[in-house]
């Protein structure tokens, strides 16, 4: 599903990002993405969206080299990623369920199917009764979990998160992990980044380690 | 096909109800350019009314042949005669001079002053209508007209109608130009507009990009705002052209009974209505056009 070939990312001044990075993710598997900050984490995911592009190497989504997709086709790339963002990247100027209707309106649903999924998205995290609010007036915990509504709401077949427990507590964390761990059932394709030891002590999931730029044996 | 419809329909009324939320600020921009465009627009209303008048009035242009007060019948035959044989006279029409005094009676109403002349002021007249048509023969045919024996004064009733055309030529010419500098104006208050929105509306652009959002579902929501803004820019300066060709038609009605004629303005026509509406929309459209691929930089 996802699959990195010898990728080198360097950004502009020289700051070498990853250094030959490869591996493989096999549809339907989940898998954390770990490190301490600055080791390459956000890099990779960026890699993955296509929001930055490798220098050197080769990265398959779905056995698409997406360093190399036209512009034109990063939408419909895009389309298939659900992408919790670490800055959340919430709209604040309208309300929950407007937000989690944006990527709907943007494939381009019908109003009432577009009510529907959203609704469901909202129920899945748990903020249905809060639809109507601005996510302004939402807890962090509850501002992630909007954020994870907004991510499945096209149902895709690839979820990438960067440190979504970030700066939540660790009863909070469990609750998200509950969240991703569904999907993940359902066969969904999840690399998620973090470095928070609560949710890494759940053992029994696939780690990649970044060191530096490097991928940990 | 059904599907695409909605989706624009849904982004035309974003984009309006954008507009109505601006409030004031919005309102301002319309009035803006409605007057910037009423202005070319009412110039131009007052031409055609201008142009019409001069074709109802020359119709064909005639020369007026007044003759000397001392002709005799005699002189009036021969001249006739003469004329009558001229190639480039189409047709003659002899006004005796107590049915010209008539004539004057009853149009003008000056009846009063007329009855208190001594004596009828008015020579005999030809009427001659010419063969061609053009400025520059007229003027000659006038010329040799003048020489014929008995006549006084030979006159192109409509050499005023020419005149005042290469006037309305050079006002055409003024209004395009007035039109093209006050387009620009459009074309850069829409810019401007769009500019803004777009630096108020950069998290979502960004967010939408990052969630698969093609160029075009970015760019259509300006692309119809400019133009909805053009469009009723262009509404709003029909509104003041129309309210002003009206009010000025009251105070001309009374103008122009004085001179016992009748002469009222007319609002612009149909078709140059909707190439107003068409033109401002278009307006709108390019100026948000520029100024998203300007600073969407897609």
């Amino acid at each position: 599903m996802i699959s990195f070939n010898q990728v080198h990312k360097r950004y502009p001044g020289g700051y070498e990002a990853l250094k030959g990075v490869s591996f493989d993710i096999a549809e339907g598997e989940m898998v954390f993405l770990t490190g301490h900050s600055g080791a390459g984490k956000s890099t990779l995911l960026k890699l993955v969206a296509a929001i930055e592009r490798p220098n050197s190497g080769s990265v398959l989504v779905n056995n698409q080299n997406v360093g190399v997709l036209k512009g034109g086709a990063l939408p419909y790339l895009r389309r298939n990623l659900g992408i919790i963002f670490q800055d959340h990247k919430l709209l604040f100027d309208r309300s929950v369920f407007d937000n989690v209707l944006l990527p709907l309106q943007i494939c381009g649903f019908d109003h009432r199917e577009s009510a529907k999924r959203a609704r469901a998205a909202l129920d899945k995290v748990g903020l249905l009764k809060r639809e109507k609010t601005h996510p302004i007036a939402l807890s962090g915990g509850e501002q992630q979990r909007l954020c994870i509504a907004r991510a499945i709401v096209n149902r895709p077949a690839i979820l990438l998160a960067d440190e979504p427990t970030g700066n939540l507590d660790a009863a909070y964390a469990q609750e998200i992990m509950a969240i991703f761990k569904s999907f993940h059932q359902v066969g969904v394709t999840l690399l998620i980044s973090t470095h928070d030891e609560s949710v890494l002590r759940d053992s029994g999931v696939r780690r990649l380690a970044l060191k530096e730029g490097e991928l940990q044996p | 096909m059904r599907h695409a419809m909605i989706q624009h329909l849904s982004v035309l009324r974003a984009a309006l109800r954008r507009m109505f939320a601006s409030g004031l600020g919005g309102l301002l921009n319309i009035l803006v350019i409605g007057i910037a465009l009423s202005l070319p627009a009412g110039m131009y209303a007052l031409l055609q009314n201008v142009q019409g008048l001069v074709v109802q009035l020359s119709g064909t242009p005639q020369i007026s042949l007044f003759l000397a007060m001392d002709a005799k019948a005699d002189d009036i035959d021969a001249l006739r005669q003469q004329l009558a044989a001229h190639s480039a006279v189409a047709g003659i029409e002899f006004v005796a001079r107590n049915q010209a005094l008539e004539q004057l009676k009853q149009s003008t109403g000056m009846t009063d002053v007329i009855g208190g002349l001594e004596k009828n002021p008015l020579p005999d007249a030809f009427i001659v209508s010419p063969r061609p048509s053009n400025a520059q023969a007229l003027d000659i045919l006038r010329g040799e007209l003048a020489q014929l024996p008995k006549v006084e004064l030979a006159q192109l009733d409509s050499a005023w109608a020419y005149k005042l055309e290469a006037l309305l030529k050079f006002g055409r010419l003024a209004v395009l130009i007035l039109a093209s500098l006050l387009s620009l104006a459009l074309i850069a208050v829409t810019f401007n507009t769009i500019r803004l929105q777009i630096l108020t509306q950069r998290d979502e652009i960004e967010v939408s990009r990052l969630i698969g959002a093609t160029d075009g579902f970015i760019r259509r929501p300006f692309l119809y705002f400019g133009a909805m803004q053009g469009l009723l820019g262009g509404i709003m300066a029909w509104l003041i052209v129309t309210a002003s060709l009206l009010l000025l038609n009251h105070p001309l009605g009374e103008l122009s009974q004085l001179y016992a004629s009748q002469f009222v303005l007319l609002p612009l026509s149909l078709g140059d209505s909707l190439s107003l509406l068409l033109f401002s929309f278009y307006l709108g459209w390019l100026g948000a056009w520029l100024s998203v691929a300007r600073h969407l930089s897609l």
